[in-house]
């Protein structure tokens, strides 16, 4: 049988996945300038990484974006998601299969696609009110907003959501409608039910897409890229421009706290999802997506 | 952005709606014609390379092993820390000055900075990708069809061929589906690892967003690959109901 040769791929994949992580996290530790030479354990490069005020910045842009994208992205998530499953089935296949799309969709599409939107539709809309200025928000682009945050949250926001949606209604078509039922015949209204009854219900399942929805933010690169005015950089961005100069213990050092937070992150969402949906389909709609 | 790749350039000012089709015109430049193939080839190959190597290790962790769940999610740990530094970790992993390879003495390759290290950032990259609808589709196949079509005299390979291919199929399609498609924008990993000497149509894209600031080109390259994208799609789709009346 060739199980044991199985077997010995398997190893090597787990091997492939992990070393170049493993790599990363422990050069951060290195106290040399230089990465690739070893000279000792220290933590000194994070405590520098963390002084420098540039990847203060980033990391402040990135962690607001990334958590307001989290609470939005989960209430108009979650909306979608019953919105979906209420819905009659001819509108719903086609919503549907667009959320879908927007999972395959090669992301620099998606980015330059909002990209234009944010600068055309600005235009378009002074055009049609005819007002006679530069731009709906006076002589400021739509990307230089909130310190060229406000394009960077949407864009997440419109991803992120659909993220959301999936995740929760997994766990709503897995759960059934029995005791929403019953709590109509008990004679609770609409708002009472949804508040008592579903929303605890699916909280679980909200609070994990708002996880993933969180680190999706944290780690975006492209659609971040294209559409942050001038002043936004976040802590992606701010490594790939610094990439430039090649790998630095500064830079390997923020790596390994980025990789800290999004497993964290990553673990929590896990260890909820799976605690309280014993149902098949939330655990494969986390993964897949 | 569809109407955009119809627009041009006017001065520095902004860009006019011209409705014409230039832009798709110079795509036609060998240049071009060139990038979109080498870009075609990285989804090819790069799918079936996650393919050859993420189907035996679905089908060994969905068959054989014991701890389904943990494994899983091991695989998936990765893939959701930072694509960005997943692909810088391979700039330090391939660089020849990285100690282990002089411990050992085996500093003299190149590596970095060719196809070769922008195949190896993929792979890495997408395997996830290729090994969860895989893994999804093997978990759900009912193992006893294919001993009873041993137990019928079919060889191993014969049964696999014949039994398990068939049903796992749609898997297999799902998860090319998700690295092939992504692929043709893929733009971090060249730039990254290739080192700016490379271009795929991504490279190309943002070329037109970033320096060259000609949005109207560049939405029709997008436009390009939305097209391929549906052409895919449009693919999957008929091979999959193929697929169903053929099996079911």
């Amino acid at each position: 049988m060739g199980k044991r040769l199985l077997q010995a791929e398997v190893l090597l994949v787990f091997f492939f996945l992990y070393v170049p992580i493993a790599v990363v996290v422990v050069l951060a530790f290195n106290s040399s300038r230089r990465v690739l030479l070893w000279e000792g354990f220290s933590t000194k490069w994070f405590g520098i990484a963390l002084r420098d005020q540039d990847i203060r910045n980033a990391l402040e842009t990135s962690v607001i974006v990334a958590s307001l994208n989290a609470v939005v992205a989960c209430v108009l998530g979650t909306l979608l998601a019953l919105g979906l499953s209420r819905m009659r089935p001819w509108l719903r296949g086609p919503i549907d299969a667009l959320a879908y799309m927007t999972l395959v969709t090669p992301e620099i599409v998606f980015a330059i696609a909002a990209l234009i939107f944010f600068v055309q539709a600005d235009q378009w809309l002074v055009g049609a009110l005819g007002n006679g200025v530069a731009g709906l928000f006076g002589e400021t682009s739509p990307l230089d907003l909130w310190g060229g945050r406000l394009t960077i949250l949407v864009a997440h926001v419109v991803f992120n959501a659909t993220v959301v949606a999936l995740v929760v209604r997994a766990r709503f078509v897995g759960m059934g409608q029995t005791l929403e039922e019953a709590s109509f015949d008990l004679g609770a209204g609409p708002l009472s039910t949804f508040r008592q009854v579903t929303l605890p219900r699916l909280a679980p399942a909200i609070l994990a897409g708002g996880l993933l929805a969180f680190t999706f933010s944290f780690d975006d690169f492209y659609t971040s890229f294209f559409v942050a005015g001038t002043e936004a950089t976040t802590l992606p961005m701010f490594i790939f421009a610094s990439l430039r100069f090649g790998v630095t213990p500064a830079i390997t050092a923020t790596a390994t706290m980025i990789i800290g937070v999004s497993l964290v992150a990553i673990v929590i969402a896990y260890v909820v999802l799976r605690r309280t949906g014993s149902e098949r389909g939330t655990a494969t709609a986390v993964p897949g997506a | 952005m569809g109407v955009y790749s119809t627009a041009e350039v006017v001065g520095f000012a902004g860009d006019a709606f011209t409705w014409n089709l230039d832009n798709y015109r110079y795509l036609w430049d060998p240049l071009y014609v060139d990038i979109f193939l080498r870009t075609y080839k990285l989804a090819a190959i790069g799918t079936l390379l996650t393919l050859l190597i993420g189907f035996p290790f679905a089908y060994y962790i969905a068959r054989y092993a014991r701890h389904k769940t943990l494994l899983l999610l091991l695989v998936i740990v990765p893939f959701w820390t930072s694509f960005l530094i997943r692909t810088y970790a391979w700039l330090i992993l391939l660089d020849p000055e990285f100690p282990l390879y002089r411990a050992l003495g085996i500093g003299e390759f190149e590596i970095l900075y060719t196809e070769k290290a922008i195949y190896i950032g993929v792979v890495y990259n997408y395997l996830p990708l290729m090994v969860l609808p895989v893994y999804a589709a093997l978990e759900r196949m009912d193992w006893s069809l294919v001993e009873a079509a041993q137990d019928l005299g079919d060889s191993p390979f014969r049964a696999f061929r014949r039994v398990t291919l068939p049903l796992v199929l749609p898997g297999i399609l799902a998860g090319s589906i998700l690295v092939f498609i992504p692929l043709m924008g893929e733009f971090l990993i060249p730039y990254v690892l290739g080192g700016e000497k490379i271009f795929y149509v991504g490279n190309l894209i943002a070329q037109q967003f970033g320096e060259a600031r000609d949005w109207p080109f560049g939405s029709a390259i997008a436009m390009v690959i939305v097209a391929s994208m549906t052409v895919v799609l449009l693919l999957y789709s008929v091979l999959l109901s193929r697929q169903e009346r053929y099996g079911g």
